[in-house]
């Protein structure tokens, strides 16, 4: 099936990472699912290829994380997202290939696919990995977040074939490797049966999921007229911006801002929360963040207990100090 | 229209987690289970305005012991027709789909909840889907049926995607796809009456089960910046957390 013979010469039981890119642009996500499987592929002492479906000029960077292979599927099927496509495609090339090991990332993208991947190819799977596995012979342990951040589970994963996703910001991305060629499979791709008929992208702004900064504000906020001071302070950090629920369902906000654990579950380096008091609901959303701020004029807010910092005072003289002193720290 | 609804019982969103023997069982003490929100406001409640709509049945589904009858109930006083327990633990995610997969496949539409609020893994639709060898669509926030063709709008990074997909398929469904309903006194009292099949598990074995718990660690405390003082905050934010 193979257009190339130097699959022979990969090792077998090798550990194959599905490269997830917009339009054939690679984003961080991808990154760092790369070099997550090429630590995995390290522990195993194996190697680690990279797959690209569809059209992606860059695919040969994927090597500068750790990819010693980058194989590529171009087919008109894998333009738009079907992932009864995508599992088809994928797994081939893991048969093909003899990966023991297939790392995903865990987006919208991933998310479809990794249970498919698992049944189809009679593998476990650890649906949001947030840490390498520990290999113990032929068997994976691997830990993910359960109970909406409450926990840590560690699965136990016995089969033969292993189906990891990687939650997104869980490792850094490194640069353990260079540019290396690509190499075209030709796999056959099925006709998909779920047809796109439009995609729909906010443009300039890095979405929650994959933000490093947030910036979030609740009803302490009083009135949706009030959110220039948030945006202000989001823009002076690069932050995108979110809301806790309340807000999103009175319209205040956009609803792809509500954070939490009914919205959008995220993980950020930087978590400022003005004027949300920390139910348990909306901490279930964002306590894996790394570093929490907490600006409440209420020094019994249950935020507080969640948080690395805390300033207790009106979000309304705060935040705009808080803007001030990012802009001065950003021009020094 | 024939509709599967695949309902879960989860920890209530305020119970407290802890966990017993070492990290290796969740500890159940004092804890209330409920249905899994995603299944009980959105996936529900949407195959339930389809039938309305276009007619047809809506039947739920749950894998687990006779325990979980009280959330089987529930979805029929909610307004499902009728309803299948597989009478089994829930051992693991493919366990799970396994045994759904087993009875779904006189459905047209079958639909899954984003993820359950305790595992958190939001794998076990797909599952289904690959077993039936259907289409999945994931986070399904908006869909109208027209005949056997569906339109769905699913969430991706950043933004969403409309789909079109003919039945069967499996989808799994977020915020906005419905708005919650809550049981009145009628639907109580009907959902005595409504059939409930329990079905004996087929085999499976497990491949992945979670095995250990931990809880994350405490945070180091909070520290407090002087309100007037946010020059400090940037500082540690830059220096001590270097996340700026
Ligand atoms: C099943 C379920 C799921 C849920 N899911 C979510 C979810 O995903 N996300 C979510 O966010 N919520 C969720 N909730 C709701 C949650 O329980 C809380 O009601 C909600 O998070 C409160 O939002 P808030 O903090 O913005 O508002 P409030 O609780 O009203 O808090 C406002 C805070 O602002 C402070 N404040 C007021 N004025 C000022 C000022 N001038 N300066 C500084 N501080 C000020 C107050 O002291 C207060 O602490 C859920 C609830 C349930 C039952
Ligand atoms: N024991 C179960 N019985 C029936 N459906 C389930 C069960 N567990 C999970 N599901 C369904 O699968 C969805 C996704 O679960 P998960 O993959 O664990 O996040 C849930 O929202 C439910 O719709």
């Amino acid at each position: 099936m193979c257009e190339s013979a130097t699959i022979n010469k990969i090792q077998k039981k090798m550990v194959l990472v599905f490269a997830e890119h917009q339009k054939g642009a690679f984003k961080k996500a991808a990154f760092e699912t790369v070099t997550y499987a090429a630590k995995t592929a390290q522990l195993l002492g194996t190697e680690c290829a990279a797959l690209v479906l569809g059209n992606a000029e860059e695919a040969g960077q994927l090597g500068k994380y750790g990819a010693t292979k980058v194989y590529q599927i171009k087919d008109i099927n894998l333009e738009q997202f079907d992932s009864q496509v995508y599992t088809a495609s994928i797994s081939a090339a893991a048969q093909e290939l003899g990966a023991k090991v297939v790392v995903l990332s865990h987006s919208s993208t991933g998310k479809s696919l990794v249970g498919r991947l698992a049944v189809r190819l009679n593998a476990g799977s650890v649906a949001g990995a947030n840490a390498l596995p520990t290999v113990e012979g032929d068997q994976f342990t691997v830990a993910k977040g359960v109970f909406s951040g409450k926990a840590i589970a560690t699965y136990a994963v016995s089969s033969e074939v292993k189906v990891l996703s990687l939650m997104g910001n869980s490792i850094p991305v490194e640069e353990i490797g260079s540019a290396v060629g690509v190499e075209s499979l030709s796999t056959a791709v099925p006709a998909p049966k779920v047809k796109v008929k439009e995609v729909k992208r906010a443009e300039g702004v890095t979405p929650l999921p994959e933000a490093e900064l947030v910036v979030s504000a609740g009803r302490g906020m009083k009135g949706p007229e009030n959110w220039g001071i948030i945006e202000d302070l989001a823009e002076s950090l690069g932050a995108t911006t979110a809301c806790s629920r309340p807000v999103a369902d009175t319209g205040w906000r956009p609803h792809h801002e509500h954070v939490g654990q009914t919205g959008v579950a995220i993980r950020p380096n930087l978590y400022v929360a003005a004027g949300i008091s920390g139910a348990i609901q909306h901490l279930a959303g964002v306590n894996s963040s790394k570093t929490i701020v907490v600006i409440n004029k209420d020094p019994e807010a249950p935020f507080f207990k969640a948080a690395d910092y805390g300033v207790v005072g009106d979000l309304f003289e705060v935040v705009p100090k808080l803007t001030e002193a990012v802009k001065e720290f950003k021009a020094s | 229209m024939k509709i599967l609804v695949c309902i879960s019982k989860v920890p209530d969103t305020t119970a407290k987690i802890s966990f017993t023997e070492g990290g290796k069982n969740f500890n159940t003490e004092g804890v209330q289970f409920i249905m899994n929100p995603y299944d009980e406001w959105y996936a529900l409640v949407r195959a339930l305005e389809l039938k309305e709509a276009h007619g047809g049945s809506v039947t739920v589904v749950n894998v687990g012991p006779a325990g979980n009858d009280s959330i089987i109930r529930k979805a029929l006083a909610i307004g499902a027709d009728n309803a299948i327990r597989v009478n089994v633990e829930a051992s693991s995610s493919m366990f799970v789909a396994k045994q759904i997969a087993a009875v779904a496949g006189e459905y047209d539409i079958v639909f899954t909840g984003k993820e359950t609020i305790n595992y958190n893994s939001s794998e076990i639709g797909a599952m289904i889907a690959e077993f039936l060898e259907v289409p999945f669509i994931s986070y399904t926030i908006h869909m109208e049926m027209n005949g056997n063709m569906a339109t769905l709008t699913r969430e991706i990074e950043g933004g969403h995607e409309v789909v079109e997909v003919q039945t069967p398929f499996v989808l799994s469904a977020a915020k906005g796809l419905a708005e919650q309903r809550i049981p009145n006194m009628r639907g109580i009292m009907m959902a005595k009456r409504k059939p409930l099949k329990v079905v004996e598990a087929v085999d499976f074995q497990d491949a992945a089960v979670p095995v250990k718990y931990d809880l994350p660690d405490e945070k180091g405390g909070t520290k407090y910046i002087d309100a007037d003082n946010m020059k400090e905050l940037v500082r540690l934010l830059h220096e001590e957390a270097k996340v700026i």
